[in-house]
């Protein structure tokens, strides 16, 4: 390589990896370190000494305890209904319908995006309200609760489960499909040992982004969420009422394990190999 | 290579280096027995054509919410300071945010300012430079939540309390007591709302004081742990009729539009901006247990980068006219005795008592509760942070 384009390819590096280091690994540790902090208790001030109460507190409290279950909990099952709902979906705008049809429904998945986070939770908190549009034309509403949470939750985050996974299965080869129901295999043992393993991948990168998403979230639930809180309340809660900022970190480390350990689990069943 | 342990080991230690690094043992700020030695402003300079402020909703009106309701642009045209306002949605919304040292000043009620003060986060006043502080109510002067030792650190605002406000198509029994919301919530089981704040619990201990006297509380904010746990009891019991807690007043006004609450604490403002909006009936009312309530105060940060246009603020905004007028409209009585000659409403200053010495004695304004009893009973009380470790377990 010669020197100019060795200096080219550091300049081009310089910047994402000052990036990653400084502003990515930096707050993450800055994070940790103030986990061991802790405050005036009357002005609510960062106090610099070390102790490992907040760890311990954060361990050890049962209303945490209570509120992390909730929250993992309902990231999962949005991720579940994330997959359940995608799943057939992304097969048909991928190997059914046709181009025409195609275009349609990739822009009707997305175009959501482009609306407000807070509109769209709004609009689904006057959706789900006991007199509002859903009660009165089905006769039923879940009313604001945990009920209502997953459901905003799931349709907030089912654009980042549908491409991935119509990406995937746009990637299967017909012709493998074709070949293996010439030898033989019935439909559904083709779907199960041919498409379902190219597709899972899809399917997990999604689910990465539905469960990291879901368990972070604290501004649905306190729009459709009546009086439920998660996590997310908590840290919110301990960071700007109680002003304890070391608690709030500590706190923070749960959801922080959680993701880690999804990725682990993911890593496990190999999907993250080719993604 | 280096094995795997080894390099864990390597981490842990970089780790452990950083928290030790980081960690000193001195105190940061003040230490919660004096507050930092700052010293007032000693003479007026020229407004320095910004104005960065805190307010609770409703106190600095500038006419996009109402066309008639406007004190910020005449307060523009007269002093040339472009003002811009943050809403605070809660007392520890504010404290957080006059931390990040971008604002000028805040509109503080008495469960922030003393966090403030001994934070070092606002500075002392010098009331000789806000003139229309002289005839402000006396009974607001010097008080235990807006000045240390005889030092002023703000300007008294307005006061007032916290009432009970029901849906009337609802609520057709016109209730006159808390326990609307405590041992009767039931009635209306799922569209009760209470005040999402670690200081709602005083609400409760209020309630208590007067209906379980053998606890024997006599100031809602001063709780031992065994009367901190009955007011918690009592929140809990409540939560199974809550249909949501407000913090945001735009949510508590969606909320009773929507009819998912009809029974709840609230302040005069929101009552107001429903009947205004006239899609559900509301009425609003002082309970028979006397209640909560809030003075509050306009404090100046210690680090404003605009002091001479927060000064001229705090006389505005106290100045008769401008009192009487953001007193109306938010319904609260105004700090400035003054104030009662230009109220629209002529009896507006009797109605909220606002020159009531006795009346307003009789009000719990917040005040943030510590571990040295605040009514001066001792020092076996809880202190805020409990009270907030208590909120969160009511919430579950």
């Amino acid at each position: 390589m010669s020197p100019g384009r060795r200096i080219g390819l550091a300049l081009l590096l310089i910047p994402p990896l000052v990036w990653l280091v400084v502003a990515y690994l930096g707050s993450l540790a800055v994070l940790l370190v103030s986990a061991f902090w802790t405050t005036n208790a009357f002005t609510g001030a960062v106090v610099h000494t070390f102790t490992s109460d907040n760890i311990v507190r954060v361990v050890t409290d049962a209303v945490f305890r209570t509120a992390t279950v909730r929250t993992v909990s309902v990231a999962l099952v949005v991720t579940v209904l994330c997959v359940v709902l995608a799943v057939p979906m992304a097969f048909y705008m991928a190997k059914v319908a046709s181009p025409r049809v195609r275009l349609a429904l990739v822009v009707a998945v997305t175009t959501p995006l482009w609306a407000s986070y807070l509109v769209k939770a709004y609009a689904w908190r006057v959706l789900l309200s006991p007199e509002g549009p859903m009660s009165w034309a089905t006769g039923y509403s879940p009313g604001y609760g945990l009920t209502a949470t997953v459901v905003t939750l799931t349709y907030l985050w089912l654009p980042y489960m549908v491409i991935p996974v119509f990406a995937a299965f746009e990637r299967v080869p017909d012709s493998l499909v074709d070949a293996s129901s010439d030898l033989g295999a019935s439909d559904s043992a083709t779907l199960r040992m041919v498409v379902a393993p190219l597709v899972f991948p899809g399917i997990a990168a999604g689910s990465i982004f539905t469960f990291s998403l879901s368990l972070g979230d604290y501004i649905a639930v306190t729009i459709v969420g009546g009086k439920t809180q998660m996590l997310g309340n908590i840290i919110y809660g301990q960071l700007v009422t109680a002003n304890n900022q070391p608690l709030a970190a500590a706190l923070s480390i749960i959801p922080l394990a959680a993701i880690i350990a999804y990725l682990l689990a993911m890593r496990r069943t190999g999907a993250l190999e080719n993604v | 290579m280096t094995s795997t342990p080894v390099r864990i080991g390597f981490a842990l230690t970089a780790c452990a280096a950083l928290v030790v690094a980081c960690s000193s043992s001195q105190p940061a700020g003040g230490n919660g027995q004096t507050p930092p030695k700052l010293e007032p402003l000693s003479a007026l300079g020229n407004g320095e054509g910004q104005l960065n402020l805190i307010t609770w909703a409703g106190y600095a009106e500038n006419g996009s919410n109402d066309k008639t309701i406007d004190w910020v642009t005449p307060f523009e045209q007269k002093t040339g300071c472009k003002t811009n306002v943050k809403i605070g949605n809660t007392s520890d919304e504010m404290v957080q945010l006059m931390r990040t040292g971008q604002y000028d000043g805040v509109s503080a009620s008495g469960d922030a300012t003393l966090r403030l003060i001994y934070a070092g986060d606002v500075a002392p006043v010098n009331t000789s430079l806000v003139p229309n502080y002289a005839t402000i109510s006396s009974f607001l002067k010097d008080k235990r939540w807006n000045s240390v030792n005889g030092q002023m650190y703000g300007i008294p605002h307005g006061w007032g309390a916290n009432l009970l406000m029901y849906n009337i198509d609802v609520v057709r029994d016109a209730p006159n007591s808390w326990s609307a919301v405590f041992d009767d919530a039931g009635t209306y089981k799922g569209k009760v709302t209470a005040y999402d704040s670690p200081i709602y619990i005083a609400d409760a201990a209020l309630y208590l004081s007067k209906t379980k006297p053998d606890l024997g509380i006599k100031d809602p904010y001063s709780l031992t742990p065994k009367q901190l746990d009955a007011a918690v009891e009592l929140l809990k019991k409540q939560r199974e009729n809550i249909s949501e807690y407000w913090s945001d007043y735009t949510k508590e006004v969606q909320a009773f539009e929507s009819g998912t609450s009809v029974i709840g604490t609230t302040w005069q403002v929101i009552a107001n901006t429903i009947r205004t909006d006239n899609k559900v009936q509301v009425n609003s009312v002082l309970p028979k247990e006397g209640s909560t309530g809030w003075s509050d105060t306009w404090m100046l940060s210690a680090k404003a980068a605009h002091p001479n246009c927060m000064y001229k603020w705090m006389d505005w905004i106290t100045s008769p006219e401008v009192n009487a007028q953001v007193a109306e409209y938010f319904g609260e009585a105004p700090a400035q005795t003054k104030a009662c000659e230009h109220t629209s409403q002529k009896d507006f200053c009797d109605i909220f008592h606002a020159t009531d010495e006795k009346f307003a004695a009789e009000l719990h304004y917040w005040t943030t509760p510590q571990k040295q009893c605040v009514d001066g009973s001792g020092d076996g009380c809880t202190a805020y942070n409990e009270w907030v470790d208590k909120w969160q377990q009511i919430k579950g």
